[in-house]
């Protein structure tokens, strides 16, 4: 079979089991149940994983299928994919048969407990202490920056489990339950006012033998997983279907789930700057006829052309096979805290002492003030700017690395004073 | 989207790279840039009949390539790498572009084959070098029942010393028209002027009632797209001078050692080699998408005037961090990062400068909305 032929076969497949299946009348829980007993909720995924071991390509054709007839596809908000990928690299079949279902059908929300205030960029550097103490892990520890975590049922953990190795050999990865006494999860207050994080303090809380993954003192490996699955994350279309207006149980109790999933991020948009609405600005306040205002919006278009562009050109070269090296993720990541603090300072000027409003008295309804107090994050989230510019000029320019200060037992190695 | 150059292009750069590699290198761009001249008669002879390049983007039906931007920004961009010193810019992109865009079929039939052979130097005269529609103020044309004189000055023209072609854009009274000119004919008068860049010959022309053949009527719209191809492929050059400067500064720092230790290891200066390539990377990206842009028409008619403006800035960056970087030696004589610095500062400036391209790109934003 050709290409052709076989995207013909699988459209064919899909739309006569759709056919036979779909009912938008179910509960959402109900059809998911069938999506997955269909093989139809994650086609790229082995056949033994409730997959079909297709290719991405493969699975693409499918989830077009399912648009075009409006049919609602497996749970895939928030944090819950990373869990699912890391669990199909790494876990035991035993975890795979108890966790990988219910991830699909929404039935399990999953967060990520990696990030400490003690280790932010230098993720390594965890300190939460887990111990093997009768047949069980013990954990002990504060985490941060825990997205959705205050809706989880479960959480992919990072933790320390030996102190005398150095600092990446001491790590284990676990799954940990969320809903157990020992686990208190308290919403973070940014400062634009939004609480999208949670932290995570963990006293005692115990995790199952049975859920630790990928061995001991292998966790850095395992998260390595996790970390190469989120990046390509943050270059993928967010923007998922809406079914707005239509009805069924189905769709109701979806608009509800993605309600939930997506209230993290609606100032998300407003952290990249909403460099949309900067021609739309200047034209309402008059602001475009200022020589120098004018001078700077082309100097912000620019930046967000040149960055769509390299994004662009990067793919191209890719699939075209040539050698150039284009540090395409890194370059894109310092391009968008660029053009954010560009836009943040653009929409000011813009603006003028209206900028000193905010909410429902300043422009576009708080649109303007929530950009101005949202951007500082962009740089930070996902990797600092630093950090990223030292991946590029280690690892594209070929500039020495810095010299390391936390080899050796971790214990000795100097560590923040609030850590235990 | 930009695509990546396919395997003729591939070919045509590393033939025109290997050419100067071997013609071009510093040691002729210092020897070349002391004389009044300022060029290799021999080399411009085989790069124009040999390569061809002088006709790189010239209609075939007058002797040129008949290639298109892209592959004239290939040449460009290796024009900036190697510092070529010579005519070409002047006569087959300037000259050449105005003619192709702007004259009626007899000029273009005239003056064409010659510039893109190389056998005929030509350069264009302007009157004014910061936006299109400022040219045409400072030289005057009275049109005869045959024939036309010119009157007025260009302030600055490069290579007219060497030209035996002026191609005009003066004012006619009711709009502007393209005009040659032989430089022997009586009331022109040719004064090399100093420059900053030396391996870019400047010159001041005068006209006084200087007998001048007219070429046609030249509209807005040849004005202008006249503009976006010389600015694109000065943009071309702005990269390319940017990326040798780029991996040769980067170069130094890993072998240049303080402190026992190479200066490359130093995160202060590891960020700033990151940003500079943050900011080449996007201009790059922009001055390639533009070379497409202008072969085929798109929805952006902006992008030329805004690859100028992003290359001259991140060359800027560049060529000045490219003599930070490297500490006192950066800014002798003897070493070489001058050379390019001062082709930057002049490119910076030549043709529009950032601040004008990117007023000219947000009067473009404007008309395309209204």
């Amino acid at each position: 079979m050709n290409g052709q032929e076989r995207e013909a076969a699988i459209i064919a497949e899909v739309t006569e089991w759709i056919s036979a299946n779909w009912n938008p009348d179910l509960s959402l829980q109900a059809w998911r149940e069938i999506l997955v007993d269909g093989g139809w909720a994650a086609p790229a995924w082995p056949e033994a994983c409730h997959g079909r071991g297709y290719t991405e390509a493969e699975a693409s054709v499918v989830s077009r299928v399912f648009r075009q007839h409006q049919v609602v596809g497996a749970a895939s908000s928030g944090p819950r994919g990373l869990a699912a990928e890391t669990i199909l690299a790494h876990g035991s079949d035993d975890q795979k048969k108890r966790y990988l279902r219910k991830i699909l059908t929404g039935e399990h929300a999953w967060c990520q407990l990696f990030s400490e205030p003690g280790s932010g960029s230098d993720l390594a550097g965890s300190s939460t202490k887990a111990e093997f103490i009768d047949g069980r892990w013990i954990i002990n520890g504060q985490k941060v920056w825990n997205t959705s975590a205050h809706h989880a049922d479960y959480g992919i953990l990072l933790a320390r489990s030996d102190w005398d190795l150095p600092k990446h050999q001491g790590l284990t990865y676990f799954l940990i339950d969320m809903h157990q006494p020992g686990v208190e999860v308290r919403p973070l207050r940014q400062m634009n006012g939004h609480a999208s994080f949670n932290e995570v303090f963990m006293t005692d809380a115990v995790v199952a033998a049975e859920d630790m993954i990928g061995g001991i003192g292998n966790g850095w490996a395992v998260a390595a997983t996790t970390l190469s699955v989120e990046r390509r994350g943050f270059s993928r279309d967010r923007s998922v279907q809406s079914f707005a207006g239509l009805s069924g149980r189905v769709y109701d109790e979806y608009q509800e789930e993605q309600r939930i999933a997506n209230e993290p991020y609606t100032w998300y948009p407003q952290r990249a700057g909403r460099v949309d609405l900067i021609l739309s600005r200047a034209r309402e306040t008059g602001a475009i006829n200022d020589p120098h205002v004018r001078q700077e919006i082309v100097r912000l278009l620019s930046m967000r052309k040149g960055a769509d562009l390299a994004a662009a050109g990067a793919a191209a070269m890719k699939k075209a096979g040539t050698n150039e090296v284009i540090p395409a993720g890194s370059i894109a990541k310092l391009a968008a805290s660029e053009i954010a603090r560009k836009a943040a300072h653009v929409h000011t000027m813009i603006s003028g002492p209206e900028a000193m409003l905010a909410g429902s008295d300043s422009a576009l309804e708080g649109t303007i003030a929530e950009i101005l107090i949202s951007v500082p994050a962009i740089s930070i989230a996902g990797g600092t700017d630093e950090i990223q510019k030292n991946i590029i000029s280690e690892r594209v320019l070929d500039m020495p690395r810095e010299p390391r200060f936390d080899t050796g037992p971790f214990r000795d190695i100097a560590r923040n004073t609030a850590d235990t | 989207m930009t695509q990546p150059l396919n395997e003729d292009q591939e070919q045509f750069r590393a033939v025109v790279d290997r050419f100067l590699t071997d013609k071009s290198p510093t040691t002729q761009v210092r020897r070349l840039m002391e004389t009044d001249r300022g060029y290799d008669a021999g080399v411009w002879k085989q790069l124009s009949q040999e390569l061809g390049l002088a006709g790189t983007h010239l209609p075939e039906i007058h002797g040129g390539f008949g290639f298109g931007p892209v592959e004239l920004g290939i040449v460009a961009e290796q024009m900036g790498r190697h510092l070529y010193c010579g005519p070409w810019f002047s006569s087959s992109v300037m000259a050449g572009s105005m003619l192709m865009l702007g004259a009626d079929e007899q000029g273009r039939e005239s003056c064409l084959p010659g510039i893109a052979s190389g056998e005929s130097i030509a350069t264009l005269v302007l009157d004014d070098l910061t936006a299109p529609a400022r040219v045409g103020q400072h030289i005057h044309a009275d049109l005869l029942s045959e024939g036309a004189t010119l009157s007025g000055h260009a302030g600055i023209v490069t290579d007219a010393h060497v030209a035996d072609l002026l191609i005009v854009v003066a004012g006619t009274g009711t709009g502007r028209g393209l005009f040659s000119v032989a430089p022997d004919t009586a009331g022109v008068e040719i004064t090399p002027l100093q420059s900053i860049d030396p391996t870019r010959k400047l010159c001041r022309v005068n006209f006084e009632a200087a007998a001048a053949i007219p070429l046609g009527e030249l509209s807005e719209a040849a004005m202008e797209a006249a503009w976006d191809y010389m600015s694109m492929a000065l943009a071309f050059e702005l990269i390319g001078s940017a990326q040798v400067l780029f991996d040769s500064t980067i170069d130094y720092m890993k072998m240049r050692v303080q402190f026992g230790r190479t200066i490359a290891s130093f995160q202060a200066l590891k960020h700033k080699s990151a940003d500079l390539l943050l900011e080449l990377e996007l201009a790059k990206a922009t001055v390639r998408q533009s070379a497409h842009e202008l072969a085929n028409g798109g929805q952006e008619p902006w992008l030329c005037s805004m690859a100028k403006a992003m290359a001259a800035d991140a060359c800027m960056s560049v060529a000045r961090s490219a003599i930070q970087l490297r500490g006192g030696i950066g800014f002798t004589w003897e070493n070489d990062t001058h050379l390019w610095f001062k082709r930057a500062k002049s490119s910076e400036v030549f043709l529009g400068s950032p601040y004008e391209h990117r007023e000219r790109v947000m009067q473009m934003m404007e008309r395309s909305v209204a």
